[in-house]
């Protein structure tokens, strides 16, 4: 397919899997925290599970803030990458990588519900000509593990748990999904073979 | 509206499949890569690896067989067994696993709980309780694994599923004892009152023996997964015929066929 896949080495606990998915749509992936690494990759995921505050001072001390703002190839960031692309997380009150304008916050659920938001969810696609969600049918299901998320406006895709929120946005070159596409069977797949094939 | 999950588990012993009733007389059920497989085209939500020798003989599990999963399948998937500290559950999220899931290690040292969860995140964090009926009572069982070396660690189950919420548990998979491996139906009743107390994502696990069964537990104790062994690894329920039944009686499963796209 296509070369170069580098997955932004963040020390959250996923990041095998993202590698192993890439792997399995037969692209070659680098794990790395190297700045110029991270430049060079045609195609670039952020990947992250664990707190907002923990991953921002991880990127920060791996001198990633300023390399990732300045990234201009596709981007796409899973799960907590999708919160950190925002200004600020109410998680441990963390200013993020502020491309995307907006502050994530915590889910509120009625009795119903539970939290974490973790299972298998359906999307409501409000930008469907969108290339990541081409092939991609209306009913699908994709997997999601989270107590926070991002608001609605630059989403492509919104979700429901208690409130809508984004499931899956895009601002210039930088796309993210909130669910994980490497753990959300075919369906996942088409997400992420869509972002691989997507044009810079 | 998030759909039930269908939970086929796995018990590990020295990096094979088996499956005991009442927890003895393990029989072997087949090479793990491929029942994972197996399990996934399926359509099953999520699978849980349970290596039920690590705890009792104070080992932690072994990390070669779960990155040999995770490079084969696309669905999450939960390890339990002998997970004892922050270093060993690192080692086995790098390997590939979603999710841990603790259960007699927390029980001899609670804020292994709250460890992983700060280190981790909740949605990691699962504890496993493995609960028994005295009287009308619930209590927690420890080293379940081995009959021969089980304990009572003298707490109350409804407690104890206090306490794992408190330290930061992201999810309860509660094993009825007394249900398990006998197909009997799940433990309705324990269930509804975890259910109650319980603002985490609750597994139902013991006792399924027929697709009633599970429809009983989503519509009675409102419970967000189902786990079952047996009826899977033996062909007795077949996960496709499974969701698509329930998906008709009005329960909400990821029914789609996973290889339609």
């Amino acid at each position: 397919m296509l070369v170069s896949i580098v997955v932004i080495d963040t020390g959250g606990a996923n990041l095998a899997s993202v590698v192993h998915a890439v792997h399995r749509l037969g692209a070659e992936c680098s794990l790395t925290s190297r700045a110029e690494r991270i430049r060079s990759g045609s195609r670039v995921i952020l990947p992250g599970v664990g707190s907002a505050g923990t991953a921002m001072a991880a990127l920060r001390e791996a001198g990633l803030v300023e390399v990732i703002r300045s990234l201009t190839q596709p981007v796409l960031g899973i799960c907590l990458g999708l919160q950190l692309l925002y200004e600020r997380s109410e998680e441990g009150d963390t200013e993020c990588l502020e491309l995307i304008p907006g502050t994530v916050s915590k889910l509120e659920v009625p009795d119903r519900l539970r939290l974490p938001h973790m299972g298998w969810n359906q999307l409501h696609w409000t930008v469907p000509q969108d290339p990541l969600a081409r092939g991609v049918d209306a009913d699908d299901w994709y997997y999601f593990v989270h107590s926070f998320a991002a608001p609605t406006e630059h989403a492509i895709a919104t979700c429901e748990h208690g409130r809508p929120f984004a499931a899956i946005v895009r601002k210039d070159n930088f796309s993210a999904c909130q669910f994980h596409p490497e753990k959300s069977a075919s369906a996942g797949t088409r997400i992420l073979a869509n972002f691989l094939e997507s044009q810079p | 509206m998030v759909a039930v999950r269908i939970i086929p588990c796995l018990d590990v012993r020295d990096g094979r499949v088996v499956k005991g009733v009442r927890f003895r007389n393990h029989r072997e059920m087949g090479n793990i890569v491929d029942l994972a497989a197996r399990y996934r085209d399926e359509g099953a939500d999520e699978l849980v690896f349970y290596d039920i020798t690590a705890s009792p003989q104070k080992r932690s599990v072994d990390t070669e067989w779960i990155a040999r999963v995770a490079k084969a399948i696309d669905i999450p998937f939960c390890v339990a067994g002998g997970i004892r500290d922050v270093t060993t559950a690192r080692a086995v999220l790098h390997a590939g696993a979603d999710k841990i899931s603790v259960n007699s290690p927390a029980l001899e040292r609670p804020e292994l709980i709250g460890e992983l969860a700060a280190e981790f995140g909740s949605q990691c964090v699962v504890a496993g309780i493995d609960s028994i009926r005295e009287g009308d009572q619930f209590r927690v069982r420890q080293y379940t694994g081995d009959p021969d070396n089980m304990v009572d660690p003298r707490r109350n189950t409804f407690e104890w599923v206090s306490e794992v919420q408190r330290l930061g548990a992201g999810e309860i998979v509660l094993n009825c004892m007394d249900s398990d491996g006998v197909r009997s139906g799940f433990d309705i009743d324990q269930l509804r009152r975890v259910r109650a107390i319980c603002r985490v994502p609750l597994i139902a696990s013991g006792g399924a023996g027929a697709p009633e069964h599970f429809l009983e537990v989503f519509r009675q104790a409102d419970v967000d997964g189902a786990l079952a062994a047996t009826v899977f690894h033996s062909g007795l329920i077949a996960i496709p015929d499974l969701k698509a039944w329930l998906g008709k009686s009005g329960i909400v499963t990821r029914s789609k066929s996973p290889e339609a796209a």
